[in-house]
């Protein structure tokens, strides 16, 4: 009888008290887009992921075929779109670039990628 | 969801014991940092597939694998219902736990269901390495006697997974591949029971793997939506091969192509079971399994390592 009341405690404390489930946070789409070939030099890289993310620990970069830095180091998480990673560009010429992103979703979970696109014209 | 979990758990605690019940509760109240687990090294994410055994510790479930096997050699069918736990102790070691129920129809004969007995393992995350989307892991799986078995058979492995996101641009095409498989070798612990000899198995199996949700995030977009964003189709194959004892036993093994889908909180897995030869059996089966990723359901309590405050 113990061991049921027991088992019962258990159950009930997995229904009704842990908190709120969440996942790992991985890239959904990107403006501009995963892999994709611009013909205007974006001013914005925005990254939409599957999951909330916490922005103390969410960071992306953007960088040229010679590695140079061309983002403007401001990356944030907007107000109001916990899912969603921006940050602005400097005036990009035509080339290759890389987008390099990680984050750590509100359960903590920690994840990393990256991308590429053309700009075709600057 | 959590309902459902919660009578799951209930029914585990009842068929342990009062100190599982302690534990479960410790585990529920912890409190800790940074969670990892699931099968993710870099931008890889790494499913839990269905034959063969994953390359990475999880605090992840399977229930159930309702499995239509092949029509045997001799002729019989047989259905089988299983149910799979991989929980971490620490961040780096985690054991499992197996178990299944067969219903056999032997040809000429009554069906019978039966209990095939319980499996445990105890594995350690060798390596995961982020840049080269590569894990190992080294375990020691044991096999109990008891229901249809009459011998405990101690099987260590190794388990290993590897994403081609390395590949250069000409190819990139080829990057969302990626490849699991687990080398064993079967200890049993007596040559000989009931009669039959007890033969030393190497046991190698292979998964290989398209991942659409790879092409989509990191390669590119091709324009793909859920649920077709989140599908992994993949071929598995897995072979037994006797090496001593074997009494004109020989290797069987099975080809299965099919598809992953990967959800946040659950995995939805279907695959075709074709027999590698004769000894394996003929016809085709099938198998489906519902798996659950605990540490996304539970982040703050059962998905989280039982021992040490960040994993």
């Amino acid at each position: 009888m113990k061991k049921i009341f027991a088992a019962l405690v258990v159950g009930a404390s997995f229904a009704f008290v842990s908190p709120a489930a969440s996942a790992h946070a991985f890239l959904d789409h990107a403006s501009p887009a995963v892999g994709s070939s611009v013909s205007a030099a974006p001013t914005i890289v925005t990254l939409w992921f599957t999951q909330d993310l916490e922005p103390a620990f969410s960071t992306v970069t953007v960088t040229d075929k010679a590695g140079q830095r061309v983002d403007l180091g401001n990356a944030l998480v907007p107000p109001g779109e916990p899912a969603e990673l921006q940050v602005g560009l400097k005036k990009l010429p035509k080339g290759t670039y890389t987008v390099q992103w990680r984050v750590v979703s509100v359960d903590t979970h920690n994840t990393q990628g990256h991308f590429t696109f053309d700009v075709r014209g600057g | 969801m959590r309902v459902l979990l919660a009578v799951l758990c209930t029914a585990t605690v009842l068929l342990l014991d009062r100190r599982a019940g302690v534990l479960a509760v410790a585990i529920l109240f912890a409190m800790s940092s940074v969670v990892q687990a699931h099968g993710v090294a870099g931008q890889r994410f790494f499913p839990a597939t269905i034959l063969t055994d994953d390359p990475f510790v999880a605090d992840e479930g399977s229930l159930p694998t309702i499995t239509l096997s092949p029509t045997g050699p001799d002729g019989s069918q047989e259905i089988d219902i299983g149910t799979d736990l991989s929980k971490r102790i620490l961040r780096k070691l985690d054991f499992t736990l197996h178990t299944q129920w067969a219903q056999s129809r032997p040809v000429g004969a009554p069906a019978t269901t039966s209990w095939r007995g319980l499996d445990s393992g105890l594995q350690y995350q060798l390596f995961v390495n982020d840049d080269r989307e590569s894990m190992g892991l080294v375990g020691l799986n044991v096999s109990w006697a008891g229901g249809l078995r009459n011998v405990t058979t101690l099987t260590p492995t190794f388990d290993f997974g590897k994403g081609l996101g390395e590949l250069p641009e000409s190819l990139k095409f080829l990057r969302p591949l990626a490849v699991t498989g687990n080398l064993s070798f079967d200890f049993p612990t007596q040559t000989e029971s009931a009669g039959a000899p007890n033969p030393n198995n190497f046991n190698y199996g292979f998964a290989f793997e398209y991942s659409l949700p790879y092409l989509e995030c990191c390669v590119k977009d091709v324009g793909l939506r859920h649920p077709f964003s989140q599908m992994i189709p993949l071929v598995e194959v897995a072979f037994s091969t006797p090496v001593n004892r074997n009494a004109g036993l020989k290797t069987t093994g099975t080809i299965q192509p099919g598809v992953i889908w990967s959800g946040k909180y659950y995995q939805i897995g279907a695959e075709a079971i074709i027999p590698a030869n004769g000894a394996t059996g003929h016809g085709l089966g099938a198998v489906v399994q519902l798996h659950w990723y605990l540490d996304d359901l539970f982040p703050h309590s059962i998905g989280r390592p039982i021992l040490g405050r960040k994993s």
